[in-house]
């Protein structure tokens, strides 16, 4: 028997060795499958968590494009949770599991949701640096070792990144108008500059979970390296239309030819991956209530489909 | 009243029938009964936004004011909007939402199909897009109807009890207007009236089918055609036209 898990886990491990993607029907150890349900859970819930912050400002959105461009990008975050889901299934779960895994508090989502939508142009902040920050990471996805996840941020990314344009869309536009929405635009910089650069998760020298995850290529690169991406590209585009990055230490290094960035309170981070963050318990309390809610119409549906099932 | 002033009130009728009706259906953002419901309800809350957009920029064109299609989308008063008061009753419960969509859908399906031979080439052209859209609004009511009417009784009652509800609120849809009357004359316009029996014999067959009683309530509620709407409408308008009121000299 461990002789058949050794065999098993060398064949693997030569496979990821050779840049091979891992399909559903492979065998895999069992460490490398619960760690894709976490990961890809947390991906998955995320995007629908994701979509509470964004929904706040729908029946604000001030003009009829906006308010068309923001409910499509809503829709498209639900669409990839949607493929998320499905992608995680073929791990052997199911969506109601991961559901329950999630009110449960045992699956996690991406903890820049845990932050408040203020004002219009968070809209703009959210699509421009949190979704931009995702691209990063995604990015790098795209050549995990795992197939099906691979697959779907292929397409993912293509859309996230017109997300993020019409988020810089908003932040451009808003910088070009009156005294109070440029205000309005620096506020919510201010606001999720700093989350954002937590979502490439704690410094390298302090990451739990990375070990494996490199081995087994599900990761590609790593927290910091990512960061320093989305910092580069960030803080030029921020420049380009007028808002200021509140970060006093950002300058740029002219020898390693990038920016160095102020320390990141991880205090925070932690505090809010804990649970007080300020909307925690909106966001979970929200999802909960709106699923216990639909139970009934998940009920008659199940019922139905049974009857069909049994007439034919 | 010119043809210009009739077709201006009649485009603003349309128009705000689908604004109206998409601020509703967008409530449902993140809090469906199922991830693709959410997804569902929200594709259609566009298509929705893209008819408004359409006809209210239309609609700006014949004022000939200068105005633009947000303007008069977020800048009128609660007496210058004149949809059906269907529309902006609260998004209510799944079934409630769906036999909202079933009962406007249908009326929608008769009076675009007429609409796409409109002698307006605009509105023509504006009905011609729309109908492809309210089939599939129509196709995906009418399935969720069979599935709550048919599934479990609690989904029967709520389905029973949505249908009872929102009854009082359909009649208005075949009213006519004098500005109708004159557009329905040139070939522009429709007789909403001729479409109340095709309705009331499309969504009898689908109800019955899903072992819903029709209700026998004839009294119909009205007001919305001529500016005067439910507690409701004002409430909507605070919402939607917030950043539009408060900064009334930005653009976004």
């Amino acid at each position: 028997m461990m002789m058949d898990a050794i065999i098993i886990e060398n064949a693997f491990q030569e496979k990821i060795d050779r840049d091979l993607c891992i399909e559903p029907k492979d065998q895999m150890p069992e460490k490398y499958r619960l760690h894709l349900i976490r990961q890809m859970s947390q991906h998955a819930h995320s995007e629908v968590i994701g979509m509470q912050p964004e929904g706040n400002w729908i029946t604000r959105a001030p003009s009829l494009r906006s308010k068309q461009i923001l409910l499509a990008k809503i829709q498209d975050e639900g669409g990839h949770g949607l493929y998320l889901y499905s992608a995680t299934e073929t791990l052997g779960i199911s969506r109601e599991e991961m559901i329950e895994q999630l009110h449960s508090g045992k699956a996690k989502y991406a903890n820049i949701f845990n932050y408040p939508s203020l004002n219009w142009a968070d809209i703009g902040a959210i699509g421009w640096l949190v979704d931009g920050a995702a691209i990063v990471n995604q990015v790098s996805l795209q050549r995990t070792s795992y197939g099906p996840y691979a697959r779907a941020m292929v397409r993912i990314c293509k859309e996230e990144s017109f997300h993020q344009r019409q988020g810089y869309e908003i932040m451009a536009n808003m910088m070009k108008g009156s005294t109070e929405q440029k205000e309005m635009a620096q506020d919510a910089m201010n606001r999720w500059w700093w989350p954002a650069l937590m979502m490439f998760g704690p410094h390298d020298s302090d990451s739990p979970n990375s070990g494996n995850a490199f081995i087994w290529k599900i990761k590609r690169q790593s927290n910091d390296v990512l960061r320093q991406r989305f910092i580069d590209k960030t803080v030029q585009q921020a420049e380009l239309i007028g808002l200021t990055v509140p970060d006093k230490d950002l300058k740029w290094n002219e020898e390693k030819q990038c920016y160095d960035h102020g320390a990141i309170d991880w205090e925070e981070f932690n505090r809010v991956i804990n649970g007080n963050g300020p909307c925690n318990k909106q966001r979970m309390d929200h999802h909960i209530k709106y699923h216990n809610e639909g139970a009934w119409v998940r009920e008659a549906a199940a019922a139905y489909q049974k009857q069909i099932n049994e007439f034919n | 009243m010119t043809q210009q002033e009739a077709l201006y009130k009649y485009l603003l009728r349309l128009g705000d029938n689908a604004l109206i009706q998409s601020y509703r259906l967008s409530e449902w953002c993140s809090r469906g009964p199922i991830l693709e419901e959410d997804l569902a309800l929200t594709n259609i809350a566009l298509d929705y936004i893209g008819r408004a957009q359409n006809l209210l920029q239309y609609a700006a064109a014949i004022e000939g004011k200068g105005h633009s299609a947000d303007h008069l989308a977020y800048r009128r008063a609660e007496h210058q909007y004149y949809n059906n008061l269907i529309t902006e009753m609260p998004r209510g419960d799944f079934a409630y939402t769906i036999v909202k969509q079933l009962f406007i859908s249908t009326f929608e399906f008769l009076l675009y199909t007429e609409l796409c031979h409109s002698k307006d080439e605009a509105i023509a052209g504006i009905a011609g897009k729309a109908i492809k859209e309210v089939r599939y609004h129509w196709t995906h009511s009418r399935d969720w109807c069979y599935r709550l009417g048919k599934g479990t009784a609690f989904s029967n009652d709520k389905l029973q009890q949505a249908v009872n509800d929102l009854w009082m609120y359909t009649g208005e849809q075949f009213e006519m207007g004098a500005e109708e009357e004159m557009l329905s004359a040139e070939g522009i316009a429709f007789d909403n009236k001729a479409l109340q029996s095709k309705w009331l014999e499309m969504v009898s067959t689908v109800l019955t089918a899903s072992n819903i009683q029709i209700p026998t309530e004839s009294y119909m509620q009205t007001g919305g055609r001529k500016g005067v709407h439910t507690e409701n409408m004002g409430h909507i308008l605070a919402e939607m036209q917030y950043l539009q009121r408060a900064y009334p000299d930005a653009t976004w």
